[in-house]
């Protein structure tokens, strides 16, 4: 995909199924090596965090207004059942049609059938990370439908076989130049030029006849009103409202979090999504539908609402703050370890501080190990994010959910970070007995100290930390030696 | 005045000059420092690695600990973030109900160093030598869980001779993380390369923090680097006098 950068064969195509993805340090070094694609990264997420602080900044009830959106999230999840009914209830009395899926299975079995029903070979879709969620794309070619991305950064990813590596910006990895390269080879237009005008010309006459032709489309949802039985999708580029207008037949595909309460608490929500997730007062297109209309718009409209792990998600209290997320990826553009790595490190459609919890959640813990402690806790994600999640809280309760079935494996007995964390919990219990392990240390580590008093190398576990720092050598008295003699009794 | 200090497990072991400017440094504004030896640890890298029953147990001991005691005085933000935000769950959880009271009485009367002084003592300007360029390094903990805010600042403020060099990026993180470091080291290092990166823009002499973990991980690259800077704790620098530098 890339014309400029170095060639890196797993940083190109990662694997975004949590299922087969390599550890996420694994994952992260090729990455590393990826001078081109680093400089990417952090460019644009300083560009949008940037945008982010200034009209954050200028809101002056900005806390009220991220209590309020906190408030609404919570108690929305609270009462999850009761207003899911409502929404069922509403949209069908509007002429919508409500499927249930209890996994990704079902709720591609259930897209087929409908696609199946309108005899469909091709199908146009807004942008919906829930749809990447459940892989329907590679699932719905296998089955003979070409399903077409209609926004621009899912074009660019489709068109140049990349994988998205942001929540809200896809394609936030790849540059002006890299997606030159895309368009030129793939709509067979040698003379583009990298000017951002007629890039987004070239997509749109490419999009033009998708919109005229494809009468199927498939959009998310940010927001499922349960007052009305409406969708509500928010997007920058308009292609959401052409496939809300042209097509005959309309197939949303939702989580079932997505739900809130009343129309009026869009006022809260939309407020809190443009600031966070893109920096815009109001992001351009706002499109609302509630079921069909006589001669506007599709005419044939299905939600199918999905669980994939999210109610067993609801049951745990700590975890349970991840389903108020409303997918502004705000956590990832301030998160120092996205800012390093990018998305597809992570493994999963859900990258950064968001996906590091959901991710584990949604794919049952074994998949997805190795997420919870990718990150050095340092609570950027939580005080940007419009919904107040405590992520460094669940990381730390994943953890110990990693740690309680790790633990029961004879195999992780003598593994060098827990047979550490049970001798340093026997010598924490007592100070005689730490003072004990100051000295065995300091006799334990004095081979390896320099004369300059530093330790250069160490062997094992520590290798990891002399891989770039020096460590000072243990003084020869430690605080309580000191007290002990300055000042004991 | 009588204030009880935790060091810390790691301070007490790698940085005990720390420790030794704390004691200083109240020595000097008529606090009466105590250290109880049977002191040993928070419990926060347990909990951060996911061993929470272990977390538990030092949990528990720390409360015990420290029942009596008038102020505890902990020169570590990220421990005081450990006890302000991790033990109530880790107590809660367990339902131990007669510890949780006793938790509930002592929280108000645990301090990080900065707190201490400008919250319970109310000083601002301790007295402070210390003619040298400084930068410093507000550590998530310090920043994001305690919420510092200003004060490093302000005791810094009137440190004479002290040259403050404003670091950009300040809220961003040095990629210490405990047991990240290892785990992560790669992606740790690269964190810490960006950070090192504003650092040494500043073109201080001194890299200070309220955490000896990220100056530990910040100074270990530093020395790697042959940089002309160095670490220290803001403990060592609010000790230092005409008569005695740090």
């Amino acid at each position: 995909m890339s014309a400029t950068g170095p060639r890196s064969v797993s940083a190109d195509h990662p694997e975004l199924d949590p299922r087969v993805a390599p550890p996420f340090p694994a994952a992260a070094l090729p990455v590393l090596r990826n001078a081109q694609l680093r400089k990417n990264v952090a460019h644009a997420t300083d560009v949008i965090q940037g945008k982010r602080n200034r009209l954050v900044a200028e809101k002056t009830d900005w806390t009220q207004l991220r209590d309020a959106a906190s408030a609404l999230r919570a108690h929305t999840l609270e009462h999850l059942g009761e207003y899911l009914g409502q929404f069922e209830e509403r949209c069908t009395a509007a002429g919508g049609v409500v499927h249930w899926a209890a996994d990704g299975d079902e709720a591609r079995a259930i897209i087929l059938q409908i696609l199946r029903e309108e005899k469909a070979a091709e199908v146009i879709k807004i942008k919906t990370m829930t749809s990447a969620e459940i892989q329907l794309n590679p699932f719905l070619r296998e089955h003979g439908i070409a399903a077409h991305e209609t926004d621009l950064a899912e074009i660019i990813l489709q068109l140049g076989g990349g994988e998205p590596s942001h929540v809200v910006v896809p394609a936030l990895h790849v540059n002006r130049a890299q997606v030159r390269e895309i368009f030129a080879r793939t709509m067979g237009l040698p003379k583009l030029s990298d000017d951002p005008q007629e890039l987004t010309a070239a997509a749109r006459s490419y999009l033009r006849k998708m919109f005229m032709t494809v009468p199927t489309a498939i959009s998310g949802a940010n927001y499922l009103i349960a007052e009305t039985g409406g969708v509500a999708i928010v997007e920058s580029e308009g292609n959401g409202r052409m496939c809300l207008t042209l097509p005959r037949t309309m197939i949303t595909l939702a989580g079932i979090e997505k739900v809130i309460p009343r129309f009026r608490d869009l006022e809260v929500m939309l407020q809190v999504l443009a600031r966070s997730a893109t920096g815009e007062r109001m992001n351009p297109y706002t499109s609302l539908w509630t079921g069909v209309t006589a001669g506007d718009g599709p005419q044939r409209f299905h939600v199918v609402l999905l669980d994939n792990g999210r109610s067993a998600m609801l049951r745990r209290e700590v975890e349970r703050q991840t389903l108020k997320c409303i997918r502004c990826g705000a956590c990832m553009n301030t998160c120092p370890v996205y800012r390093q790595t990018g998305g597809h490190a992570y493994g999963s459609v859900y990258p950064g501080p968001i996906g590091a919890i959901l991710t584990p959640q949604l794919q049952k813990l074994e998949h997805a190990q190795t997420l919870p402690y990718a990150s050095s806790l340092c609570g950027a994600c939580y005080d940007v994010c419009p919904v107040k999640i405590n992520i460094p809280e669940v990381l730390i309760d994943l953890r110990a959910q990693v740690t309680d079935k790790e633990r029961e494996s004879e195999r992780r007995f003598f593994d060098p970070i827990y047979l550490g964390m049970r001798v340093a919990n026997w010598v924490f219990a007592s100070g005689a007995r730490f003072r004990l392990a100051q000295s065995a240390a300091r006799v334990g580590l004095w081979a390896f100290t320099r004369k300059d008093g530093w330790i250069h190398s160490l062997p094992g576990l520590g290798g990891r930390w002399t891989m770039t720092r020096d460590l000072r050598g243990l003084p020869k008295q430690t605080f309580r030696e000191w007290w002990q003699k300055e000042r004991g009794r | 005045m009588r204030a009880s200090l935790f060091i810390t497990c790691y301070n007490d072991t790698l940085f005990p000059e720390t420790g030794r400017a704390v004691v200083r440094l109240l020595d000097r504004l008529g606090v009466q420092v105590e250290f109880r030896p049977a002191q040993t640890c928070c419990g926060q890298m347990h909990a951060n690695t996911g061993f929470r029953g272990e977390a538990f147990s030092q949990a528990k001991r720390f409360v015990k600990l420290y029942a009596d005691a008038e102020a505890v005085v902990i020169p570590s933000s990220s421990c005081v973030a450990m006890i302000r935000d991790q033990y109530p769950g880790l107590i809660s959880e367990l339902g131990n109900n007669p510890l949780m009271r006793e938790f509930d009485t002592l929280l108000p009367r645990v301090y990080e160093l900065s707190e201490f002084l400008i919250d319970k003592l109310g000083v601002e300007d301790v007295g402070a030598y210390f003619p040298h360029r400084v930068t410093y390094h507000a550590s998530c903990h310090g920043l994001r869980a305690l919420h510092l805010g200003e004060r490093p600042f302000r005791l810094l403020k009137h440190v004479r001779g002290l040259e403050l060099a404003s670091l950009d990026n300040l809220d961003r993180c040095c990629g210490f993380g405990g047991t990240f470091s290892v785990k992560n080291a790669e992606v740790s290092s690269a964190m810490m390369t960006t950070k090192l990166q504003d650092v040494l823009a500043t073109q201080a002499e001194f890299c200070t923090a309220l955490d000896n973990s990220c100056l530990m991980h910040l100074g270990g690259a530093l020395h790697r680097e042959f940089a002309a800077m160095r670490t220290i704790h803001m403990a060592e620098i609010l000790a230092s006098t005409e008569e005695a530098l740090a």
